[in-house]
């Protein structure tokens, strides 16, 4: 083994320069660039030393905005600084980019590239956030692997230093960023003879200091500030020759040789393809292979893109060029093509090479794949006498007709690559198990290395897939192992064999490996007809074995990583067996070792008792099975659904057309309850006979699939035979109606919640309870009969009862219905909540976060609508801006209401006095007048159908606000407390009605559980590696003191009731409300299932006292402020230690984890001194007076 | 002058009051506070092999939950640290204590596994101990296990750990074995240079209103000396050993007591867990002035002075006690 080659992967591989070459570093967590900031963070916290023997100081900002600030003063002050950051976090840098430039500041910033949300968000790989910030005057240097990644990180350290222009370097989000690749690590010393001590004392000599005063960010005027903006240009001028000494400084000290245009291919090239990024490796492969085949074909990869440099650019394109095509990873709609394109263009036209003809196109947006055969394809395009010019290659595009046909069964896989596909669940380790694999082949062996791994959508039972590839040649191929070309196809699931198509990727003679139920002699039986077909007529070797039945014996439980990690080195024989297990022991011990021998021991265990259970099959010549794959949506979806939605469930969401899909961004609600995904193991089964129909179950349940009605016993004629009811036991409804409790079978996650919250315990065995856990698979099809007949029951009518107590606010209809959500997520009851008490008149806003992806994210949402198809109208705009988002939608229902009074007036004759009174002081305080107003409208709107005064025409189309509407903001504490608080403290302010959710998990829980200012003192979180040392912000104080916004703190588990009081008091209060809602989250490390009892606990300690404050009651000469929750009678610890996140760091710091204890006890007692204090204020009128 | 001084496995202590096994031995400035108020050693609290294990896998298994699942979020928890999840923590202890007390520290160990007893064991000798006491407790719910099976193996495990360290060891016993005498013999036999009597167990109670069990831990009192009084009274008489009493010794007379049962030494925790170290200096006060009193002039003189080969009545230990008790009861006018 060569001791100087690591598998690292691309943020890795750049943070761990940035950090050796910086002081400060400012960071924010955003997709896909966080873990540079977590890399940063730990290091520092463990006393990592940068290259001149100091700790960077690491500090995490509320938004990449103020990470920017941040970065802006320390380098003013002549810091070395950095950051990390991607799309949307890029754009909120770009006013301090300016100025950073414009002072001509050495620094730089490292991007791992991403889609920006313009449709729709999307986390993954792109260009169009760093081509949105061309324009800053920023240096912008391209790395394509991550060798690169890193390299490109230390030249472009030196290149401004010695230039003084700021530096971004970046590369493709996800495929760069999280690819794991075999490289070379720079070592401190080849760092070291990069830099120049000099010009980072001249840095430092350029701060700001009393001791050489000086002014800059001054105001200009006319006169003199467009001749300032020139007077830089010479610097800008000196920065190609710049980078490239750096370069071949890097070349010297390293032997990588790089330039700022990379040609390679034919010398006599007639056509070329212009690229920029990861893309660049996909087309040089390609030349290398048509170039052998004697295409006068080539590739110019570009690596610095700014300041574009037309005489290194002209020098480097062959002259016998005809035609070059340019790929943008980018769009820029209504532009005459996209930037490189413009760029080459203009560079052809001033280098005087204007003859070649030039065609630009689009490619890999969102991380879409980019292969050899669409670069073929590209190259097939210009060899074309009249090739299509901004096209794109890589989609369907049947509209505007731009894309380029791809011969999908190009391939030009080395000889010698091996490839290999694992499908993994989530939760069952196969990735990290895969980590390991692919860091022994690239480590142990000669071979090159790859990793590349990909995830669903989901929060829960998620399937992932692993791509690995190795071989004696260096891997070029950042795109997926395509289809025919695995040698090894690995099923760590034996469920997902109903669900997933996972043979088509096996070549023909590969293997497939499978976790099965079921042993070698049984299996063939209990295969999927098109698995049967696959394995027989591709010819592949089959082998079997049973890891769940390992898993359980050596206490790996549902872990079924290091099982199949060891069968897989069994089967594929890349290293001798003992020296592979020798291998896979050493990642164990270097993996888990820290965590405990016991953790060590569990998996040696499970590794030795691999081998043993691991059968080949035997393959029989015919297709026996009758059993074919489930269809990914029923046939009864309807069209949209199963057409595009279905086929995205399916895999298929690539070859989609672009006709299929809609031009806006807007897409139906309700789709969740078409894809069944079959997760839980167990799920909870009613006892009809003890349960006391209280409703609980009902409204804890995460994911809306336990519920309850109660209906006319008439309407049980037809029930399933297994359908279960018993006598209703609501005042409201006693004779005559029945009750039935029922749960999806199909769309449960198992979390138990709702066998955690029931009061009853059955009298006989105090274990069991009103619902009990029982074992999913026997009870699905009968189940699910059920739930269909169950949904069938109507609704009853909302006016009938009042939603003020739990069990009878559970009759309402969730309009939130199977989220992605974790299992156990503490988050989604409350959004459930809101959706069954106004989800029918309710707009939301959703701030970026956990919410909005499992609210929000392809292919199905969750958002529905009830019987009259009314439902919450839902819309995601930033992270940074929701609370002033929501804020906008109030104003629009206002005003169009006002508008709509004041037109209603004018139709007093016309439609009746009667009515336009009726209307414009109807009290809608309840359901009943919600529903008499709504029928009041819908006769306005009937008499005005037949008028061709235009004015009635618009009364029509604005009449829907003369119905009460209900705008919620909803978001974390990512975006309340920190990135948001600016915008949410001005709506707060404003006064207006609008109802803020803050669902408060006390970390970034979407990007990973980074610290947010919610984080509790003395819990660690990522960005708060050695435990936050500062108390969580007490933000309902702060929207206390204005004295007119209804506030209230509430924990479902603690008191469900509360909860229930504050979020009714808060939409009827006519005026900005806002309730933070303690959100148990899988980040703070405990079985969710006992998320009831730790958030009493919270309660009890005082780090979560509950409370309501209601302005009303101001005005009644009362106080407030209610606490509801008692003095804290329970040490902080007591709460505290249940959880790991606290925990952890007794673990790893006693001392400080005792201080920071102290502290937090401390906290939440002065808290509660505090409110105490507040709420014992005297707000009536001095009588004595 | 009343010579108040023992030995206790081949230790020399000023006085017969030893800290048992308790939370107090964490923190080493209190432990400092007992040895400075008199106490003349100090057992550990128990390194138990099973919370290693368990704290080992509970932190394993919530750094990895939900990882590896979601593109935005690989892991949901920081990664980084090493983990005090390892003996090491117990071992820095030990060393901590041996270094910061000027008595014998005695380390405690409980296992699970036949490689954790042996291996703990070294290192806690290792580590600095004088003395190491086995906690042997397994409370069988397997009605195919037999009494003999369980004190075979109870009995190996002792001759294992005595071949791997070469400090004195004693055996913390449990009152719930069917033929005591035996078993102690039996344990001996094995290597032990001492017994501990008795091991007390907190017992599960259940909550009525929420049909809960509910662990709460209740402190000794002085009547619970009686078990291991009686028992070291009787082994004390037949087996020759170093005994040392605990549960219920909370004065100078329950001390008094367990000395002339024949035990080298009294350990109590209840008392310092109610009371600090403050409740030391008056005991050990109260110990000496009663033995002036009564013209006692030394700890040794009255060991076993009472055990039952030197009682009047031998068999006042034996099932007669019982008679004798239920006898004493009389009807009141």
């Amino acid at each position: 083994m060569n001791k100087n080659i690591i598998m690292i992967d691309g943020n890795e591989a750049t943070a761990s320069v940035a950090h050796r070459l910086n002081e400060v570093i400012a960071i924010y967590p955003i997709t896909p660039s966080s873990a540079m900031g977590e890399f940063s963070d730990e290091w520092s916290a463990k006393g990592k030393k940068n290259i001149w023997g100091t700790v960077p100081l690491v500090v995490e900002m509320q938004s990449e905005g103020g990470a920017a600030g941040t970065v802006h003063g320390a380098l003013q002050t002549g810091a070395l600084t950095t950051t990390f950051t991607a799309s949307q976090g890029l754009l909120l840098m770009i006013p301090n980019m300016y100025k950073i430039a414009g002072e001509l500041t050495s620094t730089v910033f490292h991007v791992a590239a991403r889609a920006i949300a313009a449709h729709a968000l999307s986390i993954y790989g792109d260009h169009q956030d760093v081509m949105a910030v061309r324009q800053t005057g920023w240096a912008m240097l391209s790395s394509g692997s991550v060798q690169e990644a890193q390299d490109f990180a230390a030249i472009a350290q030196a290149a401004t230093l010695k230039s003084r222009v700021p530096f971004l370097h970046f590369f493709d989000g996800f495929r760069t960023s999280h690819e794991v690749s075999k490289i070379t690590p720079l070592s401190d010393e080849e760092l070291r003879l990069m830099l120049d001590d000099d010009l980072i004392r001249a840095h430092r000599a350029r701060g700001l200091s009393p001791e050489r005063p000086v002014l800059r960010g001054t105001a200009q005027n006319p006169d003199v500030y467009f001749q300032m903006r020139e007077a830089a240009n010479p610097y800008y001028a000196a920065v190609p020759a710049i980078v490239q000494e750096m370069m071949d400084k890097f070349a010297k000290i390293t032997g990588r040789h790089y330039n700022l245009f990379d040609y390679s291919g034919d010398p006599n090239a007639e056509r070329v393809i212009i690229v920029m990024g990861s893309g660049g490796e996909v087309v040089e492969e390609t030349v290398n292979y048509l170039a052998k085949k004697g295409e006068k074909v080539g590739v110019l990869q570009v690596r610095l893109y700014r300041p574009f440099s037309v005489e290194h650019f002209i020098k480097v394109l062959p002259k016998s060029v005809k035609s070059i095509a340019v790929l943008d990873r980018t769009k820029e709609p209504g532009a005459t093509g996209e930037p490189l394109y413009m760029d080459v263009v203009s560079a052809l036209v001033e280098g005087r090479r204007s003859n070649i003809n030039v065609i630009g196109g689009r490619y890999g947006l969102s991380s879409k794949e980019f292969t050899p055969a669409m670069a073929k394809a590209v190259f097939d395009e210009l060899a074309k006498p009249e090739p299509k010019n901004h096209f794109t290659v890589g989609i369907n595009d049947d509209v505007s007709n731009t894309s380029l046909t791809v011969d999908s069964s190009f391939s030009i896989e080395s000889e010698g690559m091996v490839s290999c596909v694992f499908f993994g669940l989530g939760s069952d380790g196969t990735v990290g198990a895969n980590k390991n694999s692919i860091k022994i082949i690239g480590e142990e062996t000669k071979n090159f290395a790859q990793g590349y791994f990909y995830y669903d959508s989901k929060k829960s039972g998620t399937v992932t897939m692993s791509h690995l590839r190795f071989g004696p040649k260096a891997i070029r191929a950042p795109y997926l192992i395509e289809a025919n070309q695995a040698n090894f196809v690995a099923c760590h699931q034996y469920s997902f064999l109903e669900r997933v198509d996972m043979l088509k990727y096996a070549k023909e003679g590969g293997i497939f490996l499978l976790n099965s139920l079921y042993g070698p002699e049984e299996i063939w039986d209990n295969l999927p007809k098109e698995v049967q077909s696959d394995i027989i007529n591709k010819k592949l070797k089959f082998y079997v074995i049973n890891g769940y039945d390992v898993a359980e014996k050596t206490g790996m439980g549902g872990r079924m990583n290091t099982i199949m990690q060891t069968a897989f080195f069994a089967i594929s024989g890349i290293l001798p067996r003992e020296a592979a297990i020798a291998e896979i022991k050493h990642a164990i011990e270097k993996t888990y070792g820290k965590r405990g021998e016991a953790v060590v021991k569990k998996n040696f265990e499970a590794v030795d008792a691999t081998v043993a259970n691991l059968h080949e099959v035997k393959v029989p010549a015919e297709i026996t099975s009758k059993m074919t794959r489930r269809l990914p949506v029923p046939n009864e979806a309807p069209g949209f659904v199963k057409d595009v939605l279905g086929r995205i469930i399916d895999s298929d969401g690539d070859n989609i057309p672009v006709s299929a899909f809609p031009v806006d961004g807007t897409f139906p609600t309700g789709t969740t309850q078409w894809e069944k995904r079959n997760i839980a193991l167990e799920i909870p089964v009613w006892d009809a006979d003890i349960c006391i129909q209280c409703g609980k179950c009902v409204m804890i349940c995460p994911h809306a699939v336990i519920r309850h009605k109660v209906y006319d016993e008439k309407l049980l004629v037809g029930a399933p035979e297994t359908f279960k009811h018993t006598a209703s036991k609501f005042k409201e409804f006693p004779e005559g109606y029945a009750y039935t409790l029922q749960v999806a079978p199909e769309d449960c996650t198992g979390c138990t919640l709702c066998v955690e919250v029931c009061p009853v315990k059955n009298k006989s065995a105090a274990g069991r309870k009103a619902i009990n856990m029982e074992a999913q698979p026997p009870l699905r099809e009968a189940e699910a009969k059920n739930w269909d007949f169950f949904l069938n029951i109507p609704d009853l009518d909302r006016k009938l009862f009042n939603p003020a107590t739990i069990k009878n606010s559970q009759l309402l209809r969730p309009l939130f219905e199977f989220s992605g959500a974790c299992a156990g997520c503490g988050e989604t009851p409350y959004v459930k909540l809101v959706s069954q008490l106004f989800g029918d008149r309710a707009v939301i806003a959703n701030a970026t976060g956990c919410s909005s992806i499992y609210g929000g994210n392809l292919p199905t949402t969750p958002w529905a609508q009830d019987a009259n198809g009314r439902g919450p109208a839902w819309s995601n705009s930033l992270f940074e801006d929701n609370a002033e988002f929501g804020l906008g939608m109030r104003l629009t229902i206002d005003k169009q209401n006002e508008y709509a009074r004041e037109l209603l007036k004018s139709f007093e004759q016309s439609v009746g006095m009667e009515l336009v009174e009726a209307i414009l002081h109807a009290d809608q305080s309840d359901e009943a007048g919600i529903e008499a107003q709504r029928r009041r409208v819908s006769e306005l709107k009937q008499k005005l159908e037949k008028s061709s005064d235009s004015r009635a025409k618009d009364l029509i189309s604005l009449a829907e606000n003369l119905v009460k509407k209900s705008v919620w903001i909803i978001g974390g504490d990512g975006w309340a407390y920190d990135i948001g608080y600016g915008g949410l403290d001005h709506v707060l302010a404003s006064g207006r009605n609008v109802n803020i959710l803050v669902l408060d998990t006390e970390v970034y829980s979407n990007t990973g559980g980074q610290s947010s200012k919610s984080t509790p003192r003395a819990a660690v979180a990522k960005f708060a590696m050695s435990g936050k040392g500062m108390p969580k912000k007490d933000l309902g104080l702060i929207a206390m003191s204005y004295g007119y916004v209804y506030v209230a703190k509430v924990a479902m588990g603690a008191n469900d009731q509360q909860t229930l009081k504050a979020l009714l008091e808060a939409e009827a209060y006519d005026g900005p409300s806002l309730v933070i809602a303690y959100s148990p989250c899988i980040a703070h490390g405990y079985d969710m299932a006992r998320s009831l009892d730790q958030a009493k606990l919270a309660v009890q300690s005082g780090h979560w006292p509950m409370f309501r404050y209601d302005p009303r009651l101001a005005i009644e000469g009362k106080n407030p402020l209610q606490i509801e929750s008692k003095e804290p009678n329970i040490p902080f610890s007591q709460y505290a230690y249940n959880e790991t996140r606290y925990k952890m760091l007794t673990q790893m710091n006693e001392e400080r984890a005792e201080e920071l204890m102290k502290e937090a006890q401390h906290d939440a007692k002065s808290r509660w001194a505090l409110y105490q204090q507040m709420a014992s204020m005297h707000y009536g009128e001095d009588k004595k007076e | 002058m009343t010579n108040l001084s023992t030995t206790y496995l081949g230790l020399k202590l000023s006085n017969p009051l030893v800290a048992s096994a308790s939370p107090i031995s964490k923190n080493i400035d209190k432990s400092k506070k007992m040895a400075d108020a008199g106490i003349s050693a100090i057992v550990m609290y128990s390194l138990f092999e099973e919370q290693i294990i368990h704290e080992s896998l509970e932190l394993d298994h919530f750094l990895s939950r939900g990882s590896d699942s979601f593109a935005e979020a690989l892991t949901y928890l920081p990664d980084g640290g090493m983990y005090g999840v390892s003996p090491e923590k117990y071992l820095n202890q030990v060393a901590g204590l041996k270094k910061a007390l000027n008595i014998p520290v005695i380390g405690s160990l409980n296992g699970v596994s036949k490689g954790g007893w042996t291996n703990y064991a070294k290192r806690i000798q290792e580590a600095g101990a004088d003395a190491l006491e086995l906690n042997l407790y397994y409370l069988s719910t397997d009605p195919n296990l037999t009494s003999t099976e369980l004190e075979d193996a109870q009995v190996e495990l002792v001759a294992e750990v005595r071949s791997a360290i070469t400090i004195p060891l004693s055996v913390k016993l449990s009152p719930y074995v069917t033929s005591l005498p035996n078993f102690a013999k039996r344990i001996i036999e094995a290597g032990a240079n001492g017994l501990v009597l008795f091991n007390r167990f907190y017992q599960p109670d259940f909550d009525l209103d929420e049909l809960d069990i509910v662990h709460s831990l209740d402190l000794s009192t002085s009547a619970e000396v009686r078990l291991p009084l009686r028992w070291i009274s009787i082994l004390s008489s037949k087996i020759h050993t170093d005994y040392a009493l605990t549960s219920g010794i909370h004065t100078a007379q329950d001390v008094l007591k367990a000395m002339m049962a024949g035990a080298k030494v009294a350990m109590t925790a209840s008392t310092l867990l109610e009371n600090g170290e403050r409740a030391i200096p008056p005991l050990l006060a109260d110990l000496e002035t009663w033995m002036k009193e009564h013209e006692y002039e030394s700890i040794e003189q009255m060991q076993g002075s009472m055990s039952q080969k030197n009682v009047k009545e031998p068999a006042a230990f034996e099932r007669a006690n019982y008679m004798k008790v239920l006898s004493s009861w009389r009807d009141l006018p």
